[in-house]
């Protein structure tokens, strides 16, 4: 079979069209961006709906009485419903909007954390966490007396079950806050069955689904979870906008984050009293633009399906594994069976910095570092690795530039 | 066999003087008899360096160090302590300050005479210049070292 021949039913080079940036070439070579997990590229749809908004119907929302004022908050509302079709959710309600997946973990460990869970109970984590999902229960942990625990992780990168669920036995664990792909290992975690033995225990759960909305079919209702929040830079939409989902009465039983415009029923001297949800976690100016932005994204990631995006990853990913087994003195971090297209590795004699510099200087681009996962990388006695990462415009050729690029480095610094 | 030719596109940045250091680092070693020592830590990638100063009358006479990070940074501080050593505090103070300004912008129109032999061993490295998220792979070790000198126990690069 032909490595070249792209054997899923996506259309690769036609979805390349759509996004004007992959045009350019870097140090005079093509652009090779293997970066998606860290930030998607954008469609041609997404910039030219933000740049309409601002040419033909700009204003703020939920407050002008005129006519750009009304298109607009439609515009922006119209996401609302089209996340909550994403996500197959409830009700329309139940999407809050954030400034990013970090500002809807924050949302939530501070209205779900602070208003709910009681002094004495416990949030339960796991050894593959973005700091995101680390930092903000910390911050809960040492204000607010609510113990952390972090369910391990084994040596090929998967979530231990038995662990996690004797660290859910004694009760006391009320939110289990655990990620639904890991940014650095591939890693998907097995969602249904975290859900069950977490409801067993009497936890609710959230899932980080920042990486696994962009790779799979994500349907709330199905999973039965309790929140779940992702960032719409890396479903391939803008910067600055992030959603929280939540199972509606938990939303309601939540007190309000921040204070200010757009989140009040009324206010006096005395005393406010709050929107109903989604708004009264909404406060101020939101990302209008970006809001929008965000629901041309949606549209196009749901023209190409998710069927189809991931089985052109699954391809990729099972490419790329192959080819990075060739290569000798590479490591890779995380064997998960249920994985997706996110390769963490690294190269004996090469540090990752230099590795991906040298790449850079092939026109490929990937991350190196701790990927914001640093308790992971220490599980795994590292400091950094080099990863590279697909989207739905990366091709079996990038791949293949990518393996022979770090053949090169390989070489260069035998 | 060696593909040298083949990797000129590699090159101008990682220069042979700065694999050679980077891959046997000659001053790689903690000392066992030191004045002071200082680490340096760069939070943003993870590069780790903790450095050992021995001094001899009124010069530096002897910088080891123990670095984790990547080649451009293990050549830096290798070289580093190579330049310094038997350099008054000074001329090591002022010699960092032309290096910074060196990795910065790759030009040093303000470098002294007294620096500039120093320097010129240095020069491989101004290749960084072009990346600035590397700049601090090459000042993270003279942030140490500074640090060491000054007294203090810790740097952070910028
Ligand atoms: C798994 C995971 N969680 C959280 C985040 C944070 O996303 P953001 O920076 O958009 O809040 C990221 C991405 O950086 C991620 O990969």
């Amino acid at each position: 079979m032909n490595v070249m021949t792209n054997p899923t039913a996506l259309d690769v080079e036609r979805i390349r069209r759509d996004f004007p940036i992959l045009k350019q070439t870097i140090r005079g070579k093509p652009l090779v961006f293997l970066d998606s997990a860290a930030s998607a590229q954008k469609p041609r749809a997404v910039i030219d709906a933000m740049v309409n908004a601002m040419e033909t119907q700009y204003a703020n929302i939920h407050r002008g009485l005129h006519w750009m004022s009304e298109r607009t908050t439609e515009a922006y509302e119209s996401t609302r419903d089209a996340v909550a079709a994403l996500m197959n959710a409830n009700d329309r309600s139940e999407i809050v909007f954030t400034g990013n997946s970090t500002g809807a973990i924050n949302l939530l460990a501070h209205s779900y954390g602070r208003g709910v869970l009681k002094r004495g109970q416990a949030v339960l984590i796991s050894g593959m966490e973005h700091h995101s999902n680390i930092v903000p229960w910390q911050m809960l942990r040492d204000a607010h007396g609510i113990e952390l625990r972090v369910a391990p992780v084994t040596d090929a990168g998967e979530l231990d079950m038995a662990a996690f669920e004797a660290l859910l036995e004694d009760g006391k664990v009320g939110l289990v806050a655990i990620t639904h792909m890991s940014n650095v290992l591939g890693t998907i975690t097995p969602a249904e069955r975290i859900v069950r033995i977490a409801h067993a225990h009497g936890a609710k759960v959230m899932f980080d689904g920042s990486q696994a909305i962009v790779h799979r079919k994500v349907d709330v209702r199905a999973l039965d979870c309790d929140f779940y929040v992702w960032t719409g830079h890396k479903l391939y939409g803008p910067t600055g906008i992030g959603v929280l989902w939540g199972k509606r009465d938990l939303l309601e039983r939540m007190p309000p984050f921040m204070g200010g415009g757009d989140m009040i029923s009324s206010v006096t001297y005395e005393q406010s009293t709050w929107a109903a949800v989604p708004h009264k976690f909404e406060a101020g100016t939101p990302a209008i633009l970006e809001g929008i932005g965000l629901k041309a994204a949606i549209d196009y990631v749901q023209t190409i399906g998710y069927d189809a995006m991931a089985a052109h990853e699954a391809s990729l990913t099972e490419h790329a594994l192959a080819r990075l087994a060739g290569i000798q003195g590479l490591h890779i971090l995380g064997q998960a069976q249920d994985r997706g297209g996110v390769i963490s590795f690294s190269l004996d004699k090469a540090h990752a910095h230099d590795v991906a510099t040298l790449l850079d200087r092939q026109g490929i681009a990937v991350r190196a570092g701790h990927h914001c996962a640093e308790p992971l990388m220490h599980r795994f006695n590292l400091d950094s690795t080099a990863r590279a990462s697909f989207g739905i415009y990366t091709t079996h050729a990038e791949i293949d530039a990518l393996a022979d690029g770090l053949i090169r480095v390989r070489e260069f610094f035998a | 066999m060696t593909q040298t030719d083949s990797f000129d596109d590699l090159r101008d940045l990682y220069q042979e003087v700065i694999l050679d250091h980077g891959r046997r680092p000659r001053h790689a070693q903690r000392l066992d008899a030191f004045d002071s020592t200082a680490k340096g830590d760069n939070p943003m990638c993870g590069d780790r360096v903790q450095v050992w100063v021995k001094y001899d009358a009124d010069t530096i006479g002897r910088v080891g160090f123990e670095a984790r990070g990547c080649a451009i940074s293990v050549a830096s501080a290798d070289l580093m302590a190579e330049t310094v050593q038997g350099r008054s505090q000074t001329d090591a103070r002022a010699l960092f300050a032309a290096f910074r300004e060196m990795a910065r912008t790759g030009i040093c129109p303000t470098c002294n005479a007294a620096v500039a032999d120093a320097l010129e061993r240095l020069a491989p490295l101004s290749g960084v210049h072009e990346y600035p998220s590397r700049v601090k792979c090459a000042t993270l070790p003279w942030h140490a070292l500074i640090a060491a000198l000054d007294g203090t126990k810790e740097a952070s690069s910028e």
